[in-house]
């Protein structure tokens, strides 16, 4: 058997004259491994920094949260988990007591006023970990003085600074310092509400916390040392949802956060890996280039008995080495980039993070990396079996180009197995990483048919009648070794990506924008309690306002429904999730009947139907059917959803418990509505008549163009009832659209790189025919052409190429997008064709400058040198 | 050593069957020298191909130093040539991305042999010692031929089949290229098998075969 020794040998000096060409292919893997490694590694960082700091995340041992004020009961557990244990002289624990609203702040010295977070605690709160302040320090004079610390975003929306006074219902509070890192929060959510920490016991000086307001809770432990919490945990958590609370461990935290933060990096590692998969179709169309160059060489070995195993080795072990090359330098400007991620995700993060390399994933990046460059690689390479040794003989020999057989087949399988298998590695989820795969693999097949449409259309009816520069430029796209269908491949996709994720966040941040008639709503006050209705009316009638009337609001549980009592605790085999302060979202993922049976329902009473809903079952009651006949049930009409989730059907009685009292209900009908209207939507409507005396509060929605009027509005309404809330829907579109934008930047960095890796494979393609291009070049100016026709028909070439590429993307993203935002989304969807425009004009510049930068060549060279060299 | 029986070649053409090479029989003893000629398209190039095995026929058998090529795969072949066989192109058809050297070790290395050393000596002996460092690209045409003829004496071949190869050289050029091979025919026992449209090479061999429209028209040992 002949030695690897000659496969070796071969191997390095046949890639002594190709390297040029051979370091496209490095080029090609070194993007995509990049990302990789940086992605990857830095979701390792993310998973280590949680471990490290999981007991500052929660600052206790474990918390007990509510969306009301503790029961007698649950005190009297808290009181039981701190005390001192005589008998096994266990010391006592501690206790820290949060209570966290929404209120009108503002500063009586400035104009604006803003909804803001507040935290109310006490005792001694975080017990592991720090919240730092500027000045530092002044979290700790909380216990000493009655201050306010507060988000920097506040003092600068409303134009404030430290030691100025801040208004909080009735009481004012010294503003002490800026809170600026709270282990365990999120940074970007306080652009919905800015945070403001207050001491507890200066709550009631503030009297906003009065019927309905929407408080949440929360008591946090820290144990002795050496009591374990989870087994706490697991011995109180029925007793406590009994009682409406929940309760949660370090533990608990650590690993939802791990989870979910393991699942982020996953996906986005994925965009990355779109990159490397376009390196691998780079390698694939070097490779195909660079065997047809080695046509004689192959022939020569082959008829010196070398066998084709043999020649595919030399040849494989080539692109092995610059694969694995490539990878080693995308490891190494993954590393580095690892290092701006950070940056990237400020905001997003609760935690520090601490950036190291990580092993792994490095080695997962330059693993991933040599796999692509080896399996895209080795198809092309099947050709060289094909090689006939006869074509030392005859040039005219063609390698056969005979149909495809069982080894290429199976090489092909294997290709596409391959593709599967890294998405499913990447994302560690056997479904989304085949539903991802074959997403890919249905965006290329488009892009690919567009290419080969673009190539046998210009065949078949080739316009003739152009100038000669465009013929010259065109026929380019489909000449021997054209690279068409890769630079399109490569090129197109970077350009899908983008402009996919630019139509889900443009169609996500639209719904938010005011619609374009301007009468609908976009400033809405809530809470506000019956006894202040008309002086809310003149608050906004002195700003030239008027409000929707009034919508009541009252709140309730369900006590039974057809009879059946409503448990408040879900059986025991049912309590994987367990529900809390902030735990709303995680009992729906539980079982959404659970979360829908136990949930608290603000619901309201009207004879009419609002225009963002929508009567899908029964019929609604009209204005006449003023009140229910005595001894009736009361007429309820559900939200079709929530009356699945339910499982409950026209005619079925719900039993309500509204303050107290048992109020009986007969489904009457179903609505659909539309949530994503700024509007006061409800799961259930009652008909009039029957909940007007029940405790309520009122909502009104105000249409006010000017943002001064807005703001002066929410100002007078904050000094006079500082109770009554208000939601400014161009804040909330601020917000949104801030957290959006950071979000889409962090992917399109990501996506980035697969445009960046499409970029080296058009200067692969181009450099691919290098040679034959600047001969023809030489021979145009030898038959005196100018180099301003020479440049002409380049321009000619990479304008075609561009465009196909940037049309063919666009259109794919839009039907993405459209896909997305109807079955995804639910939404309607619209394309905003000026942007869109515009990334075709950049994707156009993108080819031309590459494509005309690797020709400059051409341009330069004087006829007479070239034909010296033939 | 070589044995061919009723050859005949076809290829497709046009969408038409073309007969290139008909019902050719003959056999060439160890060490012979052996001149095959004919005007061109007569089918010399394509005996030439099928002898070597680097193609297979339509029809008829060949058999190399007692090996039946028809019952061979084609890496069987390509081993077989590593073993027994030597070329030698019109065009030279070396490496361009190989030294001289290296050019020369290529075979030895296909069978796994010390190449290094032989390879120095051959382009010795064929008066290329210190260009041997040296690329195609630098060299001219007749240096590259007789690196091309230390590349096919390199594995000491049982036969050696040269394609033209005085046809891109000047006479005085190609008069050393055939010397050299007969040198070499002389000193390893090799078997020669030439194409060629030179008359006076042609009459330097010992047995002259002349093909017309692929049918043997003259074999000067008959």
């Amino acid at each position: 058997m002949i030695g690897p020794r000659f496969v070796l040998r071969m191997a390095w000096r046949e890639s002594r004259s190709g390297r040029r060409r051979l370091w496209l292919l490095t080029g090609a893997i070194t993007a995509g491994v990049a990302a990789l490694v940086a992605i990857n590694s830095f979701t390792q960082n993310l998973r280590t920094s949680v471990a490290e700091q999981a007991k500052a995340l929660l600052g206790a041992d474990l918390s007990i949260t509510s969306r009301q004020k503790f029961s007698p009961r649950i005190d009297a557990l808290i009181d039981s988990l701190i005390a001192p244990d005589p008998a096994t002289q266990r010391p006592a624990g501690r206790r820290a007591l949060e209570v966290t609203f929404p209120a009108m702040a503002y500063v009586p010295r400035t104009s604006g006023v803003r909804l803001v977070q507040v935290r109310a605690v006490e005792g001694g709160y975080p017990f592991y970990g720090a919240i730092t302040t500027l000045p530092a320090g002044q979290w700790q004079s909380l216990t000493t003085t009655d201050g306010a610390l507060v988000d920097p975003a506040l003092l600068s929306a409303l134009g404030a600074q430290v030691g100025d006074t801040l208004a909080l219902g009735d009481a004012r509070f010294p503003i002490l310092g800026t809170v600026l890192n709270v282990p365990g929060d999120v940074g970007v959510a306080t652009a919905f509400g800015p945070r403001v920490y207050v001491p507890a016991r200066t709550l009631p000086a503030t009297g906003l916390l009065r019927f309905g307001s929407r408080a949440g809770y929360a008591a946090y432990v820290r144990l002795a040392p050496g009591v374990p919490a989870q087994p706490i945990r697991e011995k109180y958590r029925q007793a406590l949802r009994q009682e409406r609370a929940g309760i949660r461990t370090v533990e608990d935290d650590r690993e939802d956060l791990t989870d979910a933060l393991t699942r982020l990096g996953n996906y986005l590692g994925l965009v990355a890996l779109i990159a490397l998969l376009l390196g691998g179709l780079g390698v694939a169309s070097a490779v195909h280039v660079f065997i047809k160059r080695k046509l004689d060489t192959i022939a020569v070995l082959r008829c010196l008995g070398a066998t084709s195993r043999e020649v595919f080795a030399v040849y494989l072990l080539q692109a092995l080495v610059m694969g694995g090359i490539g990878s080693g330098i995308g490891a190494i400007v993954g590393v580095g980039l690892q290092q701006m991620l950070p940056v990237l995700f400020q905001g997003f993060l609760p935690v520090d993070v601490h950036v190291v390399p990580s092993p792994r994933a490095i080695l997962l990046g330059m693993g991933l990396g040599l796999w692509v460059a080896g399996m895209f690689a080795a198809l092309p390479l099947l050709a060289v079996r094909r090689i006939s040794p006869l074509m030392t003989l005859r040039r005219d020999v063609e390698p056969s180009r005979g149909r495809r057989d069982a080894v290429d087949w199976i090489s092909l399988l294997l290709l596409a197995g391959s593709v599967v298998a890294l998405s499913v590695i990447q994302v560690g989820a056997l479904v989304d990483g085949a539903v991802f795969s074959t997403g890919i693999g249905f965006a290329l097949l488009f892009l690919w048919l567009a290419a080969r449409g673009l190539i046998s259309g210009l065949r078949r009816w080739f316009p003739h009648r152009l100038p000669y520069l465009w013929r010259q430029g065109l026929a380019n796209l489909y000449r021997p070794a054209n690279q068409t269908v890769t630079v399109v491949l490569a090129l197109g996709f970077g350009a899908f990506l983008l402009a996919t994720l630019f139509l889900v966040q443009h169609n996500l941040l639209r719904q938010f924008r005011p619609g374009g008639n301007g009468t609908r709503p976009n400033l809405m006050f809530f809470d506000i309690q019956p006894d202040q209705r008309a002086g809310v009316g003149e608050v906004l009638a002195s700003s030239a306002l008027s409000g929707t009337p009034l919508v009541p609001i009252v709140t309730m549980r369900i006590t039974s429904i057809r009879g059946v009592p409503v448990p408040l605790a879900p059986p025991p085999d049912t309590t994987a999730a367990d529900s809390g302060a902030r735990g709303g979202r995680r009992a729906r993922s539980a079982g959404p009947a659970g979360w829908a049976l136990r949930r608290e329902y603000r619901s309201t009473y009207r004879d009419t139907l609002t225009a963002t809903e929508k009567l899908v079952q029964g019929a609604w009651w009209g204005p006449g059917v003023a009140r229910p006949a005595p001894g009736q049930p009361a007429l309820v009409s559900l939200d079709s959803d929530i009356a699945s989730e339910l499982a409950v059907k026209l005619g079925d009685e719900i039993v309500w418990n509204v303050g107290g009292a048992e109020v009986r209900s007969r489904v009457a009908n179903l609505r659909e509505i539309d949530w994503s209207r700024f509007d006061t939507n409800f799961f259930a409507v009652f008909q009039t008549g029957v909940l007007e005396s029940a405790p309520q509060m009122f909502v009104t929605l105000v249409r006010a163009d000017s943002a001064t009027v807005r703001g002066k509005v929410q100002r007078s309404m904050a000094e006079r009832y500082p109770n009554v809330t208000a939601i400014d829907l161009s804040q909330v579109q601020e917000a949104i659209e801030g957290i959006l934008n950071r979000g889409a930047l962090i992917v399109r960095f990501l996506a980035l790189f697969s445009l960046v890796t499409g970029a080296i494979v058009l200067v692969g393609a181009v450099s691919a025919s290098r040679l034959s291009r600047i001969r023809e070049g030489v021979l145009l100016k030898t038959l005196g052409a100018t180099r301003a026709q020479v440049l002409r028909i380049l321009i000619a070439e990479y304008t075609a190429l561009g465009v196909l590429a940037a049309l063919a993307s666009v259109f794919l993203a839009s039907a993405a997008g459209w896909a997305l935002a109807k079955w995804l989304f639910k939404q309607p969807f619209s394309l905003p064709a000026l942007q869109l425009g515009g990334l075709t004009l950049l994707l156009l510049a993108l080819t031309l400058s590459v494509g005309l930068w690797n020709s400059a060549e051409i341009l330069k060279r004087a006829p007479l040198a070239v034909l010296r060299e033939e | 050593m070589l044995r061919c029986q009723s050859l005949t070649q076809t290829y497709v053409s046009g969408g038409r069957p073309l007969t290139v090479l008909n019902d050719i029989t003959f056999a060439l003893e160890r060490g012979g020298f052996l001149a095959i000629v004919g005007p061109s398209g007569s089918g010399k190039t394509t005996l030439l191909g099928l002898l070597a095995g680097l193609d297979r026929p339509a029809s008829g058998t060949i058999e190399l130093d007692g090996n039946d090529l028809g019952s061979l795969t084609e890496d069987q072949r390509a081993r077989l040539r590593s073993e027994k066989v030597g070329f030698v192109f019109q065009s030279f058809q070396l490496i361009p991305t190989l030294t001289a050297r290296e050019n020369v070790q290529v075979p030895l290395e296909l069978r796994g042999e010390p190449a290094h050393d032989r390879a120095q000596q051959l382009l010795d002996r064929v008066g290329l010692g210190d260009r041997a460092d040296h690329y195609p690209a630098q060299l001219s045409g007749g240096e590259q031929q007789r690196v091309a003829l230390a590349r096919a004496f390199s594995i000491k071949p049982q036969i050696l089949f040269a394609d033209e190869p005085t046809g891109n050289l000047d006479a005085a050029t190609g008069a050393t290229i055939i010397t050299l091979m007969e040198e070499l025919n002389r000193e390893l026992g090799t078997t020669l098998v030439l194409v060629t449209h030179d008359h006076d090479l042609a009459a330097r061999a010992r047995r002259t075969i002349r093909l017309s429209d692929g049918r043997i028209v003259e074999d000067s040992a008959a």
